[in-house]
């Protein structure tokens, strides 16, 4: 982990709680649990948007990332979740998969960062392979080193956001570093393993036309990336940011409007982008 | 039983059926054979479709008026003085010029009539209520020469049965009103006439002559009679409107028309709490089809006859008390009509005149009646699927029920009587009994028979559980013996209510356009069961803790500790339900019934999942005295946490074969579907319902509304008079609901689609 660039205290479970966590426990590694279990934020079925068909939705808990939009900060820490047998996850899968087979979709795995707890994520989507079902790999990319070729294996589709284009930009929202996601995308590219990517607007955050450009231009080339997705930000996640007493630094950004979203979907259509 | 051999009697059926493929339907009774024999399946889209012809926008603009007025005045003018019947009020038009249908319950619109023989004190109170004067002779009457059904089910009620009445276990009983959920197959005047129809009921009629006159023999001959007399009096009643319905229906028009007098004399005959209207557009479709090919009718006449027969059904009235509005929020009348499903040799049912049905929800806008049905089949052709979901998004006016989850019981010529109640038409009635309080009952059961709520005993006296914690085997033993009790008592009631109807209120109209030996059901049901599901589960999984008051009542309940809940998919709580709905049937499968029908059960609450809370204390899963139980199979709001998914594959896992007369699931979704073509998400819709219905759910009642809608038409009414919401099997106006069902409306997950 370490040799990730400019990244300081990456590695450790510590990492987990710090910025605005500073009460987890303070345990070496941030391994997690072994394999046969994982922390799990909550799962929720009937998503038709993240990723073909019907979804159901495991939301891990433990993410590196401090996103200043962030909408699930509860999923921020590992142990805020609950923790599960792997086994007993797979037995809650097969109760739903027939039904998700009917409706041409399957299991997404979100969070929380999936790949945080890659053991687990790894057991389970073999698993829902294993049932027929369709896989997707929510995640921010920061850590798609950790998952190999083996992994990826059992993932039909990468949901990757690529929150900034400007380094200092995606810094200033996450906390941690660009570089790891792009080298991510750019090892997806070369598997040629199909992806939709997520760009977040945040009026007055991450909307400047340039720093969208560098976003678009770096992925108009990747012929695997089947859709580019604007998400425009919302306030439904402010709540959670006060019930757990954080900063929410956010509270007078307004939604984007109308024209605003159609600007950025216009210049990652200008690069060469497909996006909606 | 009706292949008696009959000849065309040559009151015109040459000309009157000309073109159609012949079949046993000329020789008996048999309109489903005249259906599969004639259907022309349409499998394209609703391209075809077109606006309302100037005479149905004349007709609607002069109904404006009275549908606005009636929202500020409720009740706008009855009929007090003389009791419905086919013959009871002189003809009535709209606007004559411009009706192609015709045909009012009494001479007005929006006059009601009055129907004494089921109950006098229901007339009046409905009366006092609407702010009319009630009619002395009338009340001379019905005291004095002409006992109602009212007044014979409580010359045979027990105590005991008034002791639950009064307490609330048992609860909407038909005893003081119309049962309804009888549908006559009315098509049946339309492809036969009324003579041919007197015949056939003359020959069943003589074959009872040699049998021994036992009770039922005796019942069956008096109801023959009674039966012809009201095919005569139907001809009649037509005959003032200037129609000879003696003989088949010759044109569209006609079998639109016939069809229609036969409903209209059914509801001039009985005020049933459900008036249902069969299956009728694939039928009348043959007779539209026919007019097309031969060029006398265009697609804006076939149109306008759907929409102008839609326009009466949305008119049809009954005097209602405020209690009985309140229960089932406005005053519906379920005039439910089925389009879609398959036939036994596996083509679609699915019609141009279906799509001209629903057309009518664009054309005339939005309504709660009539209850459009949509036989779901997976096999139904696609375009037709994904213009139902687009009717839904657009209306939230219609309900879904899984076809091939019925075809194998009923066949391919059934109807829905009110809600989600299946019955092969014509061959089939039921006799209606409401529901019991599950919830109520399991309180009981902890409670040694008293009333959690008024402390009195009420249920035959036993030990009460006095433990501090409730333990899981004591409570069910002693629940399961409530339970049986409760049953017993159940279905002795109904034996009383169904006698005293039959012999007092009989609905000779609609019996005779039915055969003379049909299968009777009799329908029981079951209210709270995401409550008792709940509560047993957290008595097993978590810790519950009794609270009582100085009577030693248990009052109220403290859980420690988390437990599964119904409605996510977790079968060790979902089996707690599955087990419920078995085991109640079979308790009351135990018991006899009234001219030996078979014993059906549904999971329905119609809207009085409200006042079923409202009349229930504390129960052991956590929800608080007076708050409203979930609507029909339901898991309680803000339960089923796990998504829309979750929640449909509990409820598809209520066994059918358990509950023949139902199970009503209402899903309300907030219009987000963003970010996706609509192609798109019309699809994933179409893939939900075939994933639900292919799970085994029966019945679906979507609503796509978003809240803030609902809550400005809560605050502006006057803004949305056609909003209609769809409520545990049926619909209603948004705007006539009363404020606590509007907030529990509301209050109920909106699982979104984003």
């Amino acid at each position: 982990m370490r040799e990730v660039e400019g990244m300081v205290k990456v590695g450790s479970r510590y990492d987990l709680r710090t910025n605005q966590a500073p009460d987890a426990p303070e345990t070496e590694g941030f391994e997690g649990p072994k394999e046969s279990h994982g922390w799990v934020h909550s799962y929720e079925t009937g998503s038709t948007v993240d990723g073909p068909g019907v979804r159901l939705m495991l939301f891990m808990s433990g993410c590196f990332l401090r996103c200043q939009y962030c909408h699930n900060p509860d999923t921020w820490k590992l142990k805020d979740g609950t923790l599960i047998e792997l086994s007993h996850a797979i037995r809650r899968l097969h109760d739903f998969a027939p039904a998700l087979r009917a409706m041409g979709g399957g299991l997404t795995i979100s969070g929380g960062e999936p790949l945080v707890q890659i053991g687990f994520t790894h057991g389970l989507f073999a698993a829902a392979k294993s049932m027929g079902l369709h896989t997707a790999l929510d995640t921010s990319g920061f850590l798609g080193h950790r998952a190999d070729d083996d992994y990826l294996q059992n993932v039909d589709l990468v949901i990757l956001d690529i929150k900034s284009g400007d380094a200092d930009t995606y810094r200033k929202v996450t906390g941690v570093e660009l570089a790891p996601t792009l080298r991510f995308a750019e090892r997806l590219a070369a598997m040629n393993k199909a992806v939709w990517v997520r760009f977040v607007l945040v009026p007055g955050l991450t909307d400047a036309p340039d720093n969208i450009r560098k976003v678009a231009e770096f992925v108009a080339p990747m012929k695997n990336v089947e859709w580019v997705e604007v998400l425009p930000f919302h306030q439904m996640g402010a709540f959670k940011w006060k019930a757990l007493g954080l900063d929410y630094k956010l509270n007078d950004t307004p939604t984007p409007t109308h024209e605003q979203v159609q600007a950025a979907l216009e210049i990652f259509r200008a690069a060469g982008c497909k996006a909606r | 039983m009706n292949d008696l051999g009959v000849q065309p009697s040559g009151s015109g059926e040459a000309r009157c059926w000309r073109g159609f493929e012949s079949g046993p339907w000329q020789r008996t009774i048999d309109v489903r054979d005249f259906i599969v024999r004639n259907l022309t399946p349409y499998e394209g889209d609703e391209g075809f479709l077109v606006a309302p012809s100037a005479r149905t926008q004349a007709v609607w603009a002069k109904l404006q008026p009275y549908f606005q007025e009636e929202q500020q005045k409720g009740v706008l003018d009855v009929d007090a003085t003389a009791p419905s019947s086919m013959l009871a009020h002189a003809p009535g038009w709209i606007d004559r010029d411009s009706e192609v249908i015709v045909g009012l319950q009494t001479d007005k619109p929006f006059k009601r009539a009055i129907f004494p023989a089921g109950g006098l004190r229901m007339v009046e109170a409905g009366l006092e209520a609407a702010g009319f004067a009630a009619d002395p002779t009338v009340h001379e009457i019905f005291t004095k020469y002409r006992k109602t059904h009212n007044d014979g089910v409580f010359d045979a009620y027990t105590p005991e049965i008034m002791r639950c009445r009064t307490s609330g276990i048992i609860t909407g009983l038909p005893d003081a009103y119309g049962r309804g959920r009888i549908i006559g197959d009315y098509p049946r005047v339309a492809l036969y006439g009324t003579d041919r129809l007197l015949e056939v009921k003359r020959q069943e009629r003589a074959q009872l002559d040699d049998m021994w006159p036992t009770d039922e023999i005796i019942r069956q001959r008096e109801e023959l009679a009674e039966q012809m007399r009201a095919l005569a009096d139907l001809a009649e009643m037509a005959k003032r409107y200037g129609c000879d319905i003696t003989r088949p229906a010759e044109t569209g028009q006609e079998a639109v028309q016939w069809t229609y007098f036969a409903y209209l004399g059914a509801i001039k005959e009985a005020n049933g709490a459900a008036m249902s209207v069969g299956r009728i557009s694939t039928f009348l479709d043959v007779f539209i089809e026919r007019d097309l090919r031969e060029g006398t009718l265009d697609e804006a006449g076939a149109q306008e006859l759907i929409d102008q027969l839609v326009q009466k059904l949305r008119i049809v009235r009954f005097l209602r008390t405020p209690e009985y509005d309140a229960l089932f929020s406005g005053d519906p009348y379920w005039a439910t009509e089925c389009v879609g499903g398959m036939d036994m040799n596996g083509r679609t049912m699915v019609t141009r005149t279906s799509y001209r049905l629903l057309h009518t929800l664009t054309n005339l806008g939005p309504a709660p009646e009539p209850n459009i049905t949509v036989l779901w089949s997976k096999h139904l052709p696609a375009p037709f699927k994904r213009y139902c979901i687009k009717i839904s998004r657009d209306t939230s006016s219609l309900q879904y029920e899984n076809d091939d989850l019925m075809r194998p019981y009923w066949g391919d010529d059934y109807g829905i009587a009110c809600c989600v109640s299946a019955m092969r038409l014509g061959k089939q009635m039921q006799f209606f009994g409401a529901r019991v309080n599950l919830a109520k009952c399991m309180l009981y059961a902890i409670n040694g028979g008293r009333d959690e709520v008024s402390g009195e005993q009420i249920a035959p006296t036993s030990a009460p559980i006095t433990a501090e914690v409730l333990d899981y085997d004591e409570v069910f033993a002693k629940f399961d013996a409530s339970m049986e009790w409760l049953a017993r008592t159940y279905v002795h009631a109904m034996n009383c209510i169904h006698y005293m109807h039959d012999k007092y209120f009989y609905e000779r109209l609609e019996m005779a356009l039915h055969d003379r030996d049909i299968l009777r059901t009799m329908a029981f049901g079951i209210a709270g069961l995401s409550v008792v599901a709940d509560s047993l589960s957290a008595i097993r999984h978590a810790k519950v803790h009794v609270i009582r008051d100085d009577t030693g009542l248990a009052v109220d309940y403290r859980i420690e500790g988390e437990f599964p809940k119904y409605g996510n998919a977790d079968s060790r709580v979902d089996d707690i339900a599955v087990d419920l709905v078995s085991r109640f049937m079979a308790k009351i499968r135990k018991h006899p019934t009234y001219r030996d029908a078979v014993h059906t059960q549904s999971v329905l609450t119609i809207t009085s999942n409200v006042v079923y809370g409202k009349a229930t204390g504390n129960t052991p899963d956590g929800r608080r005295k007076g708050e409203p139980f979930a609507p029909g199979a339901n898991p309680m709001h803000g339960r089923d946490d796990h998504g829309w998914l979750a929640s449909c594959i509990s409820v598809a896992r209520l066994p059918y074969a358990d509950a023949q007369d139902g199970i009503s699931y209402t899903v309300s979704v907030a219009p987000t579907m963003a970010r996706r073509d609509e192609a798109a998400a019309l699809d994933n819709a179409v893939n939900a319902f075939d994933m639900y219905f292919g799970q085994g759910g029966f019945h679906m009642n979507l609503n796509v509304l978003s809240k803030e809608t609902l809550e400005d038409a809560m605050e502006h009414p006057e803004k949305y008079p056609q909003l209609t919401i769809r409520v545990s099997g049926y619909a209603v106006n948004f705007v006539r609901l009363t404020r606590e069902q509007q907030l529990d409306v509301i209050r109920r997950t909106f699982h979104a689609s984003y």
